[in-house]
């Protein structure tokens, strides 16, 4: 099959806007017969779920948690970007679109990056208007700060808790619709499978988490928004409960799978401590606005880190990246943690980490507060106390979740942090429209590959779940919904349900029925060991070929000695991590062929084989310069190539320095 | 920090369904490490009792950083247990010591049923929710952000009532069950809010009528949900609530 993106004739500026005004639209009388099924809650998905509610489509949401407001997106931290130049700092459309495409290092779609710079600001006006709790200034109006990768401040936050903020209010606005009888809300479901009916999306076969038995739903159209699959890695700042699944199982009706290889390693995450680790934390990238990143300069370092002098540390992102410093984006940053820490400068007691400082930060603020107070001379305690006092109001929640974790005060103390994997970029290929190679199957926000590139900047997950939800969608939808006003809602009893819905009867009795001796959690541990080591940081030819074979046999030995306790009809946690690691297992092999085939560096994707002379991620563009969509055969992944055309951002070798 | 091991006895709440009567069962854990969270201590207990052959104690998690709000157990008689301001899954085992016996328990509720062992239902919240824990305003309906200033110390009132995480445990520290902390917050996020300023009648008198529909208990003005609330959510709000609720009502009346 051809890839066709569908990016609209025109100008870049122009192209959403043509779109808009020419797309097919359908009336609300139609629309009420049309049905919708979401599955995800988290921020594209209730925003999608939400927004399609009110136009007026009949939709059924799914969400394996007990409620949808407990979808991960809850746990973004730091903010989200929207050109609205607020600080009059320069900032604009095209400048938001080229950073994102920048940073993702000219491995996205120009058409998608743009879109979503435009609506970028749309977001905020909707989420203000909603009663997300932005920071404000004194004046009232809405604060900002900077996040890697950019000169500018864009990015809107609520403290440390802007995905919790941003989702509750989608939360809401999808609660609103499940009122008005426009949602209806299935919690604890888990999606097995699509149901295609003459080659489209028509419905899904989902279990019920609680009473263990299957169920059938159908939907004109088929939305996947289930996020990302950083969990394949078993150790990730995702939710324990963060899977592909729905992705998956798209991708084996035949929805191309692509860039699986583009993983994001966020460099500020608190280190592992041991063996019983089951998942790591994120400290928020808008920390690097303030802490500093340093390792000492002596190997052999024993005093505390309070007690080594300035000039005997190495602030080792400002010595390499002046013009960004601690604010490279995060896979320059994360790819500069491991070279220190694997050169031996490594801190704490495992070595694997590096300090994120706040004292100089303190001092700046105590000083400014000291200034603003009109007080004068005052001693070194006070103006530490008021630094502080503002440190607390900008990171506060950060800093209380890294002491419960560490034991430690980071307000005297610096943090130690490393890298951990947070997002994945890679995910269902989708069309400008945000279908997928399966005519009536979308997939937006994370579990979609379109808009990051190579690397996402921090802040723009956010923006990206949510511009998919409430602006992209309902005009795309719109598109294929006029063509199905004609489609009467088919009975749950076609021929393709039961047989869709006995293919996943027997594949959870076959898991249920190896009864081996290993748990499901030993063998998602042994997967994750596998693709950190072979495919994690830095890649290379020989270990992700070695990594093909071991996941295989793996795989293997899992569906040969699992063993999940418990019943199939009743709530059986221990089953349903059996599946989603059965998919993981399918999926982690995918990764490492695509990262074995594009044997150039770009973004978050380092082969170790395609470097500069100084250690920089080096890409191939004549070689690589395209998305890389697989294909789910019986015979294995085929790929598939969309060729990416840059007529505006013309790419370069990102420089940070 | 120093870390050791320890060894401990849990008696944990057993119950296989919502249909059955459940019982607590005693299990020795070993060499737990201070450094593991209590839910990796549960974790290392379910991995033994999946090797015996036994079935492991379901429990509700996800993010595992405090901020999803699903985690929830009842620990030595303290919603989420020993630590301040904390969720379960943020607790870690250097607030045990060698020896220590830990009871654990699902939350008790008549408005949140057992499901299984730790698990409850807690979708009361979300008809709560429904009922009018919203702004009426479509997508694209929206003014420009900066349209309307709002009051520095008012937005960061209603940031600080937004933090709720919804996981219940002000119902579960709470003897009289109530939901008041919870329903409360929502309604002062928005009453704080000049957005939210159109509905606010409405909206006090249907999430509070829910709430009331749910079987929640009353408010009795003992404040073990302001204690027990992992975010700090203020009692103040529940007064907030309760000076909606009376202005809703006259203002209704008219």
């Amino acid at each position: 099959m051809a890839l066709d993106a569908k990016i609209p004739e025109g100008d870049l500026a122009q192209k959403w806007t043509n779109y808009k005004d020419h797309v097919s639209l359908v009336s609300p009388a139609n629309k009420r017969k049309l049905e919708v099924i979401v599955i995800g809650t988290g921020l594209a998905g209730a925003s999608a779920a939400a927004t399609l509610g009110e136009l007026g489509y009949k939709v059924k949401a799914f969400c394996f948690q007990d409620s949808p407001r407990r979808a991960h997106s809850i746990a973004a931290q730091g903010g989200i970007n929207a050109a609205k130049n607020y600080q009059n700092d320069g900032d604009s459309v095209f400048r938001l679109f080229y950073e994102t495409v920048k940073g993702g290092d000219y491995r996205s779609r120009e058409a998608n990056v743009y879109r979503l710079a435009q609506v970028s600001g749309n977001i905020i006006d909707q989420c203000v208007a909603q009663g997300v709790p932005f920071a404000r200034e004194y004046g009232g109006l809405l604060s900002n700060r900077s996040f890697g990768g950019t000169q500018v401040q864009r990015t809107f936050y609520a403290a440390g808790q802007t995905g919790q903020q941003l989702l509750l209010g989608a939360y809401s606005a999808l609660e609103r619709q499940v009122a008005l009888g426009n949602i209806t809300m299935y919690a604890r479901h888990e999606m097995h499978d699509i149901v295609k009916i003459d080659g489209k999306a028509r419905g899904i076969i989902a279990r019920n988490l609680v009473t263990g038995k299957l169920e059938r739903y159908f939907g004109h159209a088929v939305l996947i928004c289930s996020g990302g699959y950083g969990n394949v890695f078993y150790l990730s700042t995702n939710a324990m409960g963060s899977n592909v699944t729905a992705a998956w199982k798209s991708h084996k009706k035949g929805a191309y799978f692509a860039n699986p290889c583009f993983t994001q390693i966020h460099p500020t995450c608190i280190p592992v401590t041991g063996d019983h680790q089951s998942k790591l934390t994120l400290m928020s990238e808008s920390l690097r606005n303030d802490g500093r990143i340093w390792v000492p300069k002596n190997k052999d370092e024993k005093r505390k880190a309070v007690e080594i002098p300035h000039n005997e540390r190495d602030y080792y992102l400002e010595r390499r990246y002046p013009a960004f410093g601690n604010l490279v984006p995060r896979d320059v940053a994360s790819r500069a943690a491991k070279e220190r820490c694997d050169a031996g400068f490594g801190v704490g007691t495992t070595k694997m980490a590096v300090y994120l400082d706040f004292a100089d930060a303190i001092k700046r603020y105590g000083k400014q507060a000291l200034h603003k107070k009109g007080l004068k001379d005052e001693s070194d305690e006070t103006i530490t106390q008021l630094g502080k006092e503002v440190i607390a109001e900008k990171y506060g929640n950060l800093f209380e979740m890294y002491e419960k974790i560490t034991g430690e005060n980071p307000y005297n103390v610096p943090m130690r942090i490393y890298p951990a994997v947070h997002y994945t970029m890679g995910g269902l290929w989708v069309d400008y429209e945000l279908m997928t190679t399966v005519p009536g199957l979308y997939s937006l926000g994370e579990a979609n590959f379109s808009d990051h590139g190579a690397n996402r900047l921090g802040a723009s997950a956010l923006m990206q779940g949510l511009a998919d939800g409430y602006f992209v969608i309902a005009y795309t939808l719109s598109r294929y919904m006029a063509g199905e006003i004609r489609t009467d809602a088919i009975p749950v009893t076609h021929p393709a349900f039961e047989e869709t819905e006995t293919a996943v009867k027997e594949r959870i009795e076959k898991l249920m029925n190896v009864k081996g001796k290993e748990s499901v959690e030993s063998f998602h541990k042994r997967l994750g060991k596998i693709m950190w080591e072979k495919c994690g940081m830095a890649r290379n030819a020989k270990g992700l070929t070695e990594a093909i074979a071991e996941i295989k046999n793996l795989r293997e030995e899992f569906w040969n000695n699992v063993k999940i306790p418990g019943e199939i009809f009743e709530m059986n946690p221990e089953l349903d991590k059996a599946g989603r690691v059965a998919d993981f297992l399918e999926l982690g092999e995918l990764i490492c062929i695509d990262a074995l085939n594009r044997s150039e560096s770009c973004g978050g994707h380092f082969r170790e084989e395609s470097q500069t002379p100084e250690g920089e991620a080096l890409r191939k563009d004549d070689e690589f310069s395209y998305v890389a969509a697989w294909e789910y055969t019986d015979h294995g992944e085929v790929m598939h190539k969309e060729d990416l055309h840059f007529e505006v951002a013309k790419p370069s070798q990102r420089s940070y320095k | 920090m120093e870390h050791y091991n320890m060894n401990l006895t849990l008696k944990v709440w057993r119950q296989k369904n919502s249909e059955t009567k459940g019982r607590f069962e005693t299990y020795e854990v070993k060499d737990i490490s201070s450094e593991m969270s209590f839910l990796e201590m549960f974790d290392v207990l379910n991995e033994r009792l999946i090797e015996e052959g036994k079935d492991p104690i379901a429990f509700d998690n996800d993010c595992r950083e405090g901020i999803c709000g699903a985690c929830s157990m009842y620990i030595d008689g303290r919603a989420h247990g020993p630590w301040k301001k904390n969720t379960v899954c943020q607790l870690h085992m250097r607030a045990y010591k060698d020896g220590d016996t830990i009871v654990v328990e699902p939350w008790r509720s008549a408005a949140f049923p057992v499901i299984k062992d730790l698990m409850v239902d807690r979708k009361a919240f979300d008809r709560i929710i429904q009922a009018g824990g919203f702004i009426s305003v479509n997508t694209g309906n929206a003014a420009d952000a900066n349209a309307l200033p709002v009051d520095r110390a008012k937005s960061e009132e209603a940031f600080n009532a937004a933090a709720c995480i919804g996981c219940g445990a002000c119902v579960a520290a709470c003897p009289n069950g109530s939901a008041m902390l919870f329903v409360s917050a929502k309604v002062s996020q928005l009453a704080l809010l000049p957005q939210g300023e159109p509905e606010k009648n409405t909206r006090v008198l249907n999430m509070v009528g829910q709430m009331d529909k749910e079987g929640f208990g009353n408010c009795g003005n003992i404040y073990n949900c302001e204690a027990e609330c992992p975010k700090g959510i203020s009692v103040e709000n529940i007064a907030r609530m309760n000076r909606e609720y009376l202005g809703a009502s006259l203002s209704s009346e008219i």
